[in-house]
Parts: C-alpha cells; sequence; structure tokens
C-alpha cells in the first residue's frame, strides 16, 4: 500500500465517493451513480461505437476484428492466469484448434458460418480441454513449459503428417459476408465474456477458483477436486480461443498453420501484462493498444514482434500492475505524502 | 553402424544445446527462455567479426563469446534481477527477450542470403565405414571437453563450488557468504557462453538462420526437463536417450518427425513423471 | 468392542528416497474417541497424517474409513467421505477475510449435500453460514473479527480458522495437525474446552500434538512415533512409562514428560 522513501512515505485512502459507492448509497444520488457507472458505460459503449467512428477510416475498421480475437485470447489468458492460476502460455493452440474445426466444417460438411462458428467454438474448447486434461496437475512453470509446446507440436504433426492440408492450409472457406456482422459479433463476444467471468468471480465459485490458484492445498482438504475447476477454467479460456480461431478463419477465408503461430501466443500475455493483470478489462484494453501498434509496423515485417516483446519486458520489469490497476487505483484512491 | 556413430554425435549435440540452459536453471533457478536467442546471437556477431571488421577466425570467436558473456550477465543483471523468484515473470520477461532478438534479427541482420561460419577444419574421414567430416568431430569434441571441463570446475575451482553451494541450498550458501545475485550473474555469463560455443561449433555445419534459435531452445527444454530441471546427469542421459530416439526416427519413420520426438518427449515426461529422470523427490513436491 | 472401528490402519508405510518415514503403522479409531498421537520432531506425525488423507501416496498398506478402503484415493474425496484435517503450517486463504475463507468448504458438494449448517437448509447464503460456524468457534459474531482479512488475524485465530474449514464440511473425523503449537499459554487453555466440546458433538478426533499437558487432558488413549515406527500405545500413564518413549524422548524433553 504506502511506498517509503526517506523520511516520508506515501500514503493511499479511498476516495469518500468509492466507499459510498461501495455501499448501499450507490444508488441514492446522481453523483455516486455517475461515479460507479461511468467507468463501465465508456467501456461498453466505446467498444460498441469503435466500428461506426472508424468508418471513417476503412483501414483501421478492418482492424478492430483482429483486435476482438486478441482480446478474446487475452480474456481467456488472463482469467486462467490470475484466476485459477495456470499460465497457458499455448494461446495459439487454441486459436488453431478453432480455425482448423470451423474450416473443415465448412469444406467438408459445406456448413455455414451461422453453424461453424458456434460448433468450432464449444467442440473446440472441449477438445483442448480433453487434451490438457493430462496437465492439469502440473504447476507454474511446468504447466508454462508444456502448453507453450501444444501449438508447435501441432503445427509440426500437421506439417509431418501432411494432413488438413499440409503446409499451405485449406483454402476457400466461406466469409462472414457482412463485414457488420462480422464486427458486432466479435465486439458481443469480448464484452460477452468480459461480464460474464467478472460476474463468475464474484460469486461464491469465483472464490473457489481464486482458492485452486493460491492455496490449492487447502482446497483439496475442503473435499472439492481441483482438476474439475483446472479443467473449467481450461475450457472458459480454450472456448474463447476456438471463437476467436474459428471467427479468424472466416475473416481470411484460410485456415493454415500460422494460426498456431507465436502471435497469437505472445500478444495476448502482452495485452494482459500491459493492461494490467487480474482485471480482464484490462487485457481487452492492453490489445486495443497493442494490435494498432503491430498493425502500423506491419511493412516492417518481423519487428513487430520485436517491439511487442520489449514493451512486454518493459511492463512485466518496470509497471507489473498494468495500466488498468494504475488507472482504477488513482480513480479510486488519493494519494498523500506523510511524514514519518 | 552409421545409426550408432551419428547418433552419439546427434546426442552431444542436443547436450551442448543444453548445457548453458542447464547451467543457469541449476544454478541460479532461472529458466532461460532466451537460450536460444543467445545461441542465434552468437552466430551472428562471430559472422559480423569475421566478415564485417575482418578479424582473423579465433579472434572472431573469442570477441563473439566474450560479447554474448557480457549481454548475457546484463540481461540478468539489468532486467531480469528485478523479476527474481517470480518464475512465470521470469519465463516471459525471458522468453521476451529472446523473441525481441530473435526478430529483431531477422528483421535487422539475418536477411537475405545466407550466412555462414566456415568449419574449423575442412574435409572428412571414415570412422567404422561411415563417412564424418571433422566438425562434427569437432563437435563431439568440443561437447566431451565442456562436460568434462565443467565438472572440473565445479568440483574443482573457488567459483565453481560457490556456484554449487547456491545450487544447492540457496539459504545455506547465503549464510556462508556467498552473494547469490553475483553468482546468478556469473552463471548467466557463462550460461550463455556455453550457448555460444555450442552455436559456433554447430553453425558450421549449416548456415546461421533464426529458426535454429526457437530449435534450440525446445531442444534445450526438452533434454532439461526430460532429465530432470537443474540435474546435468539427468541432462546428458536425456540428451543420449532424445538424439538416439531422434536418429532413429529419422532413419525409420522421416524427417518431420525429428522435433515432434523432441516435444513428444517433454509432454510425456511431464505427465507421466514430473521430477524428470534424476529429480528428486523433494522438487517433485514443488512441481505437482 | 462390539462397534466396528471408525478408521483402521495397517502396515502403513512411505519412504522418501530411501528414508522410512513410516513404517508399517497400525492405529484403530472408534467412533467418538479422541486418539493422541505423540512423537519428538522428524518421527513421521505429520507424514502419518499425510497418507491417511491422501496428500503423500503411501507405499504399503491399507487404510479403511467407515468400511471402505481408502487407501490413496485422492484428498478431496476422502475429505469427501468425511475425514479432514488441519494443516500444521496453517494454509487460510490470506488475501480473504475469515467468513469468506469458509464459502470453499461450504461449496463441496459434501456441505451441499447436507444442505447448509447444523440443519440451516439450503436457504441461507454461505455467508451467514460461515459466520455461525467461526462463531461455534470462538470468534465472536458481533465483533470485527469474522470479517478481518486473514492475513490481519493472529495464530490462534488462524488455528481456529483451520478448524473451522474442516468444521463446514460437518466431518466425521478430524486430524488435527499440531493444533497447540504456535498459540500461548491462554489461547491454549480456551482451545482445550473447544475440541471437547467437538468431541461431545459426536466428532471423532485424531491429534498430533507436541504439547503433552494438554493432550493428555483430552486424549484418553496416546501412541507414540519414533523414527516412523509405534514404539507405544495405551494411556497416557502407560505409555510414559515405557522405556522406548522415555528414551525417544531424551534430554531436554525428558522435563515435559516430568511436567505432565
Amino acid at each position: 500500500m504506502a511506498e517509503t522513501t526517506q523520511d516520508r512515505r506515501k500514503e493511499r485512502l479511498d476516495r469518500g465517493i468509492k466507499v459510498r459507492t461501495d455501499s448501499v448509497y450507490a444508488i441514492s444520488h446522481w453523483q455516486e451513480m455517475t461515479y460507479m457507472l461511468a467507468p463501465r458505460l465508456v467501456f461498453i459503449l466505446g467498444l460498441l461505437a469503435l466500428p461506426l467512428i472508424l468508418s471513417f477510416f476503412p483501414y483501421w475498421q478492418r482492424v478492430i476484428s483482429i483486435v476482438c480475437i486478441y482480446a478474446l485470447l487475452a480474456v481467456g489468458f488472463d482469467f486462467l492466469a490470475n484466476h485459477v492460476g495456470l499460465v497457458s502460455l499455448g494461446g495459439g493452440f487454441y486459436v488453431g484448434v478453432g480455425a482448423y474445426m470451423a474450416a473443415l466444417l465448412n469444406l467438408k460438411f459445406g456448413l455455414p458460418p451461422v453453424v461453424t462458428v458456434p460448433i468450432a467454438t464449444f467442440a473446440g474448447g472441449v477438445f483442448c480441454t480433453l487434451l490438457f486434461l493430462p496437465c492439469l496437475p502440473l504447476r507454474g512453470v511446468y504447466f508454462a513449459i508444456v502448453s507453450l509446446m501444444f501449438p508447435l507440436l501441432a503445427g509440426r504433426v500437421i506439417e509431418a503428417l501432411d494432413i488438413f492440408g499440409g503446409t499451405d492450409g485449406l483454402l476457400g472457406v466461406e466469409s462472414f459476408g457482412n463485414p457488420w456482422v462480422e464486427r458486432y459479433l466479435l465486439i458481443g463476444s469480448v464484452l460477452v465474456a468480459v461480464f460474464v467471468l467478472r460476474r463468475l468471480l464474484i460469486e461464491d465459485v469465483g472464490l473457489v477458483f481464486r482458492g485452486v490458484k493460491d492455496n490449492d492445498q487447502a482446497v483439496k482438504a475442503s473435499a472439492i477436486n481441483i482438476t474439475v475447476y483446472k479443467a473449467l477454467g481450461v475450457y472458459f479460456a480454450s472456448t474463447l480461443g476456438c471463437l476467436g480461431g474459428a471467427c479468424l478463419t472466416h475473416i481470411y477465408m484460410w485456415a493454415g498453420l500460422s494460426q498456431f503461430a507465436l502471435d497469437y501466443s505472445i500478444i495476448p500475455i502482452a495485452a494482459t501484462v500491459v493492461g494490467g493483470g487480474g482485471t480482464l478489462i484490462g487485457s481487452v484494453l492492453g490489445c486495443l493498444i497493442l494490435v494498432p501498434i503491430s498493425e502500423m509496423l506491419r511493412d516492417f515485417g518481423t519487428l513487430r514482434i520485436a517491439v511487442y516483446a520489449l514493451i512486454l519486458t518493459a511492463f512485466i520489469v518496470y509497471k507489473s500492475e498494468g495500466l488498468m490497476n494504475y488507472g482504477a487505483r488513482k480513480y479510486e484512491q488519493f494519494e498523500r505524502w506523510v511524514r514519518i | 553402424m552409421e545409426i550408432v556413430i551419428y547418433g552419439i554425435i546427434n546426442s552431444i549435440t542436443l547436450t551442448l544445446m543444453a548445457l548453458g540452459f542447464s547451467l543457469v536453471y541449476g544454478v541460479s533457478r532461472l529458466p532461460n527462455f532466451a537460450h536460444g536467442a543467445l545461441y542465434v546471437l552468437t552466430g551472428y556477431l562471430a559472422w559480423l567479426l569475421l566478415n564485417r571488421v575482418g578479424l582473423y577466425y579465433p579472434l572472431a570467436i573469442i570477441g563473439a563469446l566474450a560479447l554474448t558473456g557480457i549481454i548475457g550477465a546484463a540481461m540478468y543483471y539489468f532486467v531480469l534481477v528485478r523479476i527474481r523468484g517470480m518464475p512465470i515473470s521470469e519465463i516471459i520477461a525471458s522468453y521476451a527477450i529472446g523473441l525481441a532478438i530473435l526478430e529483431g534479427l531477422r528483421w535487422g541482420g539475418l536477411k537475405g542470403g545466407t550466412f555462414t561460419l566456415p568449419p574449423f577444419i575442412e574435409g572428412s574421414t571414415q570412422l567404422f565405414g561411415v563417412s564424418v567430416d571433422y566438425q562434427r568431430l569437432i563437435v563431439v569434441a568440443a561437447g566431451l571437453l565442456l562436460i568434462g571441463g565443467l565438472w572440473l570446475f565445479v568440483s574443482k575451482t573457488k567459483l565453481g563450488l560457490a556456484l554449487k553451494g547456491i545450487a544447492q541450498d540457496e539459504r545455506a550458501a547465503l549464510t556462508l557468504g556467498i552473494d547469490s545475485d553475483r553468482m546468478a550473474v556469473v552463471s548467466m555469463a557463462l550460461g550463455s557462453v556455453l550457448a555460444g560455443i555450442a552455436a559456433l561449433v554447430l553453425f558450421p555445419l549449416g548456415s546461421i538462420v533464426v529458426e535454429a534459435g526457437y530449435q534450440v531452445l525446445i531442444m534445450a527444454v526438452a533434454v532439461c526437463i526430460v532429465g530432470g530441471l537443474g540435474s546435468w546427469n539427468g541432462a546428458i542421459l536425456a540428451s543420449f536417450l532424445i538424439g538416439f530416439a531422434q536418429i532413429l526416427t529419422v532413419s525409420f519413420i522421416a524427417t518431420h518427425f525429428q522435433v515432434v520426438v523432441a516435444l513428444v518427449a517433454i509432454v510425456v515426461t511431464l505427465i507421466s513423471r514430473p521430477s524428470g529422470l534424476f529429480g528428486r523427490q523433494k522438487e517433485l513436491e514443488e512441481r505437482v | 468392542m462390539s462397534q466396528e472401528p471408525l478408521l483402521t490402519v495397517e502396515g502403513l508405510s512411505k519412504s522418501f528416497g530411501g528414508v522410512l518415514a513410516l513404517s508399517a503403522v497400525d492405529l484403530t479409531v472408534h467412533a467418538g474417541d479422541i486418539l493422541g498421537i505423540i512423537g519428538p520432531n522428524g518421527s513421521g506425525k505429520t507424514t502419518l497424517v499425510n497418507a491417511i488423507t491422501g496428500f503423500v501416496h503411501s507405499d504399503r498398506g491399507k487404510v479403511v474409513f467407515k468400511g471402505r478402503d481408502i487407501t490413496n484415493w485422492e484428498p478431496h474425496r476422502i475429505a469427501d467421505l468425511g475425514l479432514t484435517r488441519t494443516f500444521q503450517v496453517m494454509r487460510p486463504y490470506y488475501s480473504l477475510p475469515a467468513y469468506k475463507n469458509l464459502i470453499v468448504p461450504l461449496f463441496s458438494r459434501r456441505a451441499r449435500r447436507s444442505g447448509g449448517w447444523r440443519g440451516g437448509g439450503k436457504t441461507g447464503s454461505r455467508d451467514t453460514v460461515a459466520v455461525d460456524i467461526l462463531e461455534e468457534i470462538g470468534f465472536e459474531r458481533d465483533s470485527y473479527v469474522p470479517y478481518k482479512t486473514a492475513s490481519s488475524l493472529p495464530t490462534g485465530y488462524l488455528k481456529r480458522l483451520e478448524l473451522a474449514r474442516c468444521l463446514a464440511l460437518r466431518p466425521d473425523l478430524i486430524m488435527c495437525d499440531e493444533v497447540f503449537s504456535g498459540l500461548s499459554m491462554s489461547e491454549m487453555a480456551s482451545m482445550v474446552p473447544l475440541m471437547e466440546k467437538l468431541q461431545m458433538e459426536g466428532i471423532t478426533l485424531i491429534m498430533v500434538e507436541h504439547r503433552l499437558r494438554e493432550l493428555f487432558r483430552l486424549a484418553k488413549r496416546v501412541m507414540v512415533l519414533n523414527f516412523g515406527c509405534k514404539i507405544a500405545e495405551g494411556t497416557a500413564d502407560e505409555v510414559l512409562g515405557t522405556k522406548e518413549v522415555k528414551e525417544a524422548y531424551f534430554g531436554s524433553e525428558e522435563e515435559v514428560l516430568s511436567h505432565v
């Protein structure tokens, strides 16, 4: 709470309006109501209005869908890492599974995107969860390493066996048709995902998830099967990733090995770290910042990966709380120097 | 016979790739995911010193190794030391640094044309009726020398003993006046140099490419996990297991599966025996 | 005794990398009993608790609870059957308020099956039930203590919180791993009647202890472990009389024995 320097320290106190808003007064006065609702409304309405605002900049309009796909992955990563305690570096695997599943359903069975996206999302989530099931007892670093291996392995296996189009990928996947459908489907999904997961976390089951992360022994001693909750966490995260992957396939009309690529593993992590781990909204914010940067650097080829890898390092080392936690602190608390 | 000889060569290659990673993790519990990047970086530096600066080849090698050692130590001293003890942050940060180096090289250095280092000695010889070029024999010699040298260093010199002390029990070592942060810097420098040596003996066999960085990282992680993180004997044994498994898959199935073997080995080991072949029970409890 | 024992352990063994932590330990506990387990440091007491409750895989031996063989079951299944434990090194959820700590056990299937606490029905929210349990275990309801974050509570309350986590599951048997260690004299004095109350409510207790005086007030039967072997079992006086026990507690701890 407090940083100490030589003879003074910084004291942080909750603002009066924050304390009032936390309790029953929240609905009694327009000031408190505004205080409480403003940040949420800015986030929701801002995201919804984004495609309309950007309709003046057609180039950037295309980026929104990509931002949302990364945001879905980042929200999943944040949930899994900061609330279930499994750091999954294999975001690319979820995207790849979703993408290939949607593409295969579309090409082999001729199903339209309306059908392939939901199937790829939920069946893909189940598929990923089943594959990760044996790895769930692993902790921390070890889970991170295995999860990092999954997308690499999947790519190599497809390449080596020459299945699903091998290195060429699956071409000729049907597109969404209407770009507005595509944008609002993705924006809606991001909002729903953030809302549902945040809601989940303040329920009693959220405390169980938190227990699994901080103190798994005590949860086991409380007659609760932690593997079930870890699997549930992986299911949420992989479902979000598969949704992103399925949409990606229909946007680019193509599924290929690059969907298992590093980008999908590293940008969500960077976005979460930059945006502020644990807040879920922070990850979305991080994507809104990082993906356009990456898009601007597209001409420089792989330099963009180097750039956001450096941003990630800088944040994780020097500002590990991230933007969202920093912002929330400024919004809710005031600071002052106190002489000791 | 071919399988045996190339199996041994491949296994020692893997040991070389993994030694640096294993050393750093063993001493400072830092999973250095920038290992592969340091490997490629040394190759590129040596190429620069050789072709752009025009140094004599042995001098270029020494220069490249020294630079890599300094870069590795600086990476720890300026960045990683601040997140010491947070394993996930360590992985993400070191991986991100590695990524930045590799992709930066791909963008600014290693593009257009092929980049090769000349072999130390040209030509090849016959060994039990199998043709082996001298560079591969140098790889084997370098591997054996490094293993032997490290063993001597760790068990005979004061610095080595201090490193070993930190590796076994950090707190006890601290009470004996060993500065664990300084040892970590030393171990990072050493680990980077080891990655560099591996790069310099191995790159003459092919060309310097960015992908090698990822490949080496995967191999190093595979060897160390299968052998048990932090255990050197385990790492050597695991290199031979994976090395021979790879040669067998290459000769009987297909070349494509070479990396798959390593990846499968990691996943299977972690699932069935998380502490690796030589892991200790205490570590097992930390992991599961 | 005519009645079937609640918990039977036969020949339980466990070694860690060659060191024998438990060798062929037998024990039986009947419903409603309090069994004390004592022994010098490193004698395998905590390993015994871990092996019975499934936190450590035993190498050999058999654990039967309520007539079912639960050897090497997963810990959560054993707890689900009604055999719970406290941890010697307390493991609360430090960042949560004390009463929120109980939400996790109350969320378990076992707690939900039994329909809340003391027949409270499913209507009461878990928060209310949690505060009820805390009151029962000695957190004053009207004070701020149940609402303080666990990290700011003193050891005495954390030990109680450990017990409360077990009680939330409405267990049949609690294995207490050193509930008295680290407590002040007055805290210990208030803990003893609490344990007696639990026994009167029909909960069987196995208490692993260092504090012999308090243990002997509670436990009718005591067993002594040393180097992983059971070296004596019986009433407090019988056990303390045996030669092996005196040897095990040789030195400074002999004074402890003379105090009892």
